[in-house]
């Protein structure tokens, strides 16, 4: 499989505070991949400066070969990576489709003052399908924050899916969900992968070890191990820092 | 769940230029005198000009007094100093205001809250003290005089302007034009823009919006339709007061807004109506009309603070199941 997102080296140091040290790591396009650790142990912020977010203190990002350090975040997903945030973060005030159709716009028509925005066919037509495949189309003249939470956390993919990105970064999608919502969540997941690559933030560890093809897992801002579910779940180092203590694994 | 509208109401409140233009079109006949109905119209379009920024964005400026007497300046200076026709001195005006709104904004638009307030009145207040020590050109503390518009003529068309009412209609016009630019900014993709920025700011990023760009563009335009307000003022006044660059009227503006209702297409011409009314009316009694004013105001804050316009437009069944 090809390389699409590399992190050479990354570090990140907040202050005296040392958050990631020397993580090198690179991801295969069409497979997804999960992050892993315990809490404290830096995935939030490598996801962060995966999406741009943060930069790294030092290091380097390379995505399809192209080097990202010193892009501002907004670029980032213009070249192709979008992300899901930890604590639903969607446009609470806007309908559903409108906030699907504001990400999709992003990339064309952002500053077009002279076009109708509601007979934009073809942003409205995206918006529609990416309303679809997380099965919100049937919400799509709602208030996005009347939604239940399972619904806004699928709408915040639909909103990160629409600009049709090669990598897509979900930080703890089912964060919050009940058993029923999370089974929907893990269905999407499983179709998403099946088309684009997928990275992942979660502390399920039964569904990650289900749903993934390779697991990073990250402890005390450094790498601990990296490999495929079954040579994670056998690792003793990563059982002893980790898997023993979270929450579903079995 | 959201309101859908009845096909006809849609229609209708899709017509909010119009609307809008019918209504003020009547207002001089409506109110006890066409001075006080062409304040309204300044006045409305100043705050409209602001309702963009404050409304629609979220961006909370003290500083949008620069602006509207920018355009006053501008105006005035080009007609008295320079003999510069009025159709030419008001474009003059307003882009001479717009860059004014880029400097400001290029300053203002990289902070944040009260940052961002803090730094558009520090600002708008060094606006006003260059107006007041450059007296040589601006009046100073008289204010700026010396010019006059008696006619207005426009392709063929000449009319008396020191007519009350043919001043109010010239001045409608003028209206009905920032109505139109800010419906068309609000209607398109980038007022979609800015709507998702007002309500979230990091989701707005993280969708791929250059969001410091996108502040940066709606503060210059909400600067250009501001300042054609202050071009009426001068036009309509033939003097521009000092005043109109003091932090003061950049409060009254925000006061305004919030009276007649932020986020509201129609809603600042209906809290200038509001404050001007009741100055008007109060004054009456008291010179210290503010103190009731400003009563009124925190009633309104406490008690509507979507105004008077956004509270009625909520009884209504309109907006999002339109698309």
């Amino acid at each position: 499989m090809s390389e699409l997102l590399r992190a050479e080296g990354i570090g990140k140091r907040f202050g005296g505070f040392v958050a990631l040290e020397d993580i090198t790591v690179s991801f295969a396009a069409g497979q997804l991949t999960s992050i892993i650790g315990s809490n404290g142990a830096g995935k939030s912020t490598f996801f962060n400066i995966l999406s741009g977010a943060l930069t790294p203190s030092s290091g380097k990002l390379h995505f399809r070969g192209r080097e990202l350090n010193g892009l501002p975040q907004h670029r980032f997903v213009h070249q192709g990576i979008s992300r899901s945030y930890q604590i639903t973060n969607i446009f609470p005030d806007l309908t559903v489709h409108e906030n699907v159709r504001v990400a999709a716009q992003a990339l064309t028509v952002s500053y077009d003052i002279w076009r109708n925005r509601t007979r934009l066919a073809e942003l409205n037509a995206r918006a529609d399908t990416a309303l679809d495949a997380v099965g919100l189309l049937g919400k799509r003249g709602e208030l996005a924050k009347f939604l239940s939470h399972g619904q806004q956390r699928a709408l915040e993919i639909a909103i990160a899916l629409v600009s049709e990105p090669e990598l897509l970064l979900l930080d703890e999608p089912t964060a919050g969900m009940g058993p029923e919502e999370t089974k929907d969540m893990v269905a999407l997941l499983e179709r998403l992968a099946d088309k684009r690559t997928v990275l992942l933030v979660e502390h399920k560890m039964k569904m990650v070890l289900g749903l993934s093809k390779r697991v990073v897992v990250l402890h005390h801002g450094r790498l601990l191990a990296d490999g495929a579910p079954d040579e994670i779940r056998g690792n003793p180092e990563v059982r002893r820092v980790y898997l023993g203590q979270s929450e579903g694994y079995g | 769940m959201a309101k859908s509208a009845p096909g006809g109401l849609a229609w209708l409140l899709d017509q909010r230029v119009l609307l809008s233009i019918a209504v003020l079109a009547v207002l001089p006949w409506l109110l006890p005198s066409k001075a006080l109905a062409v304040n309204v119209l300044i006045y409305g379009v100043v705050v409209m000009g602001y309702n963009l920024l404050f409304g629609y964005t979220g961006l909370l400026s003290f500083g949008q007094a620069a602006f509207f007497g920018a355009g006053a300046y501008f105006t005035g200076i080009a007609i008295g100093r320079y003999g510069v026709p009025w159709f030419a001195a008001v474009t003059i005006a307003v882009l001479l205001s717009t860059c004014l709104a880029a400097v400001i904004g290029v300053v203002s638009t990289r902070t944040r809250g009260i940052y961002f307030s803090m730094v558009t009145l520090a600002l708008a207040q060094l606006v006003y003290y260059v107006a007041l020590q450059a007296a040589s050109f601006t009046g100073g503390e008289n204010g700026l005089r010396g010019f006059t518009v008696d006619r207005i003529s426009l392709f063929g068309l000449s009319v008396n302007f020191l007519d009350p009412v043919n001043k109010y209609y010239v001045l409608m016009a003028f209206a009905a034009l920032a109505m139109w630019f800010q419906s068309r900014i609000l209607n398109s993709p980038f007022g979609a823009v800015i709507e998702a920025i007002r309500e979230n700011e990091q989701r707005a990023r993280a969708c791929g919006y250059n969001v410091e760009r996108c502040k940066l563009i709606v503060f210059m335009l909400s600067g250009a339709i501001s300042s054609l307000g202050g071009c009426m003022l001068a036009l309509h006044l033939s003097i521009v007061p000092l005043d109109i660059l003091h932090y003061q009227t950049s409060g009254m503006i925000v006061m305004m807004v919030l009276l007649g209702g932020a986020r509201s297409f129609f809603g600042p011409f209906v809290g200038a109506a509001t404050f001007l009314i009741l100055e008007d009316v109060i004054s009456l009694w008291t010179p210290h009309w503010q103190i009731f004013v400003g009563a009124i105001f925190v009633l309104f804050v406490l008690f509507l603070p979507k105004g008077i316009w956004g509270t009625l437009l909520e009884g209504l069944p309109i907006r999002k199941a339109r698309q």
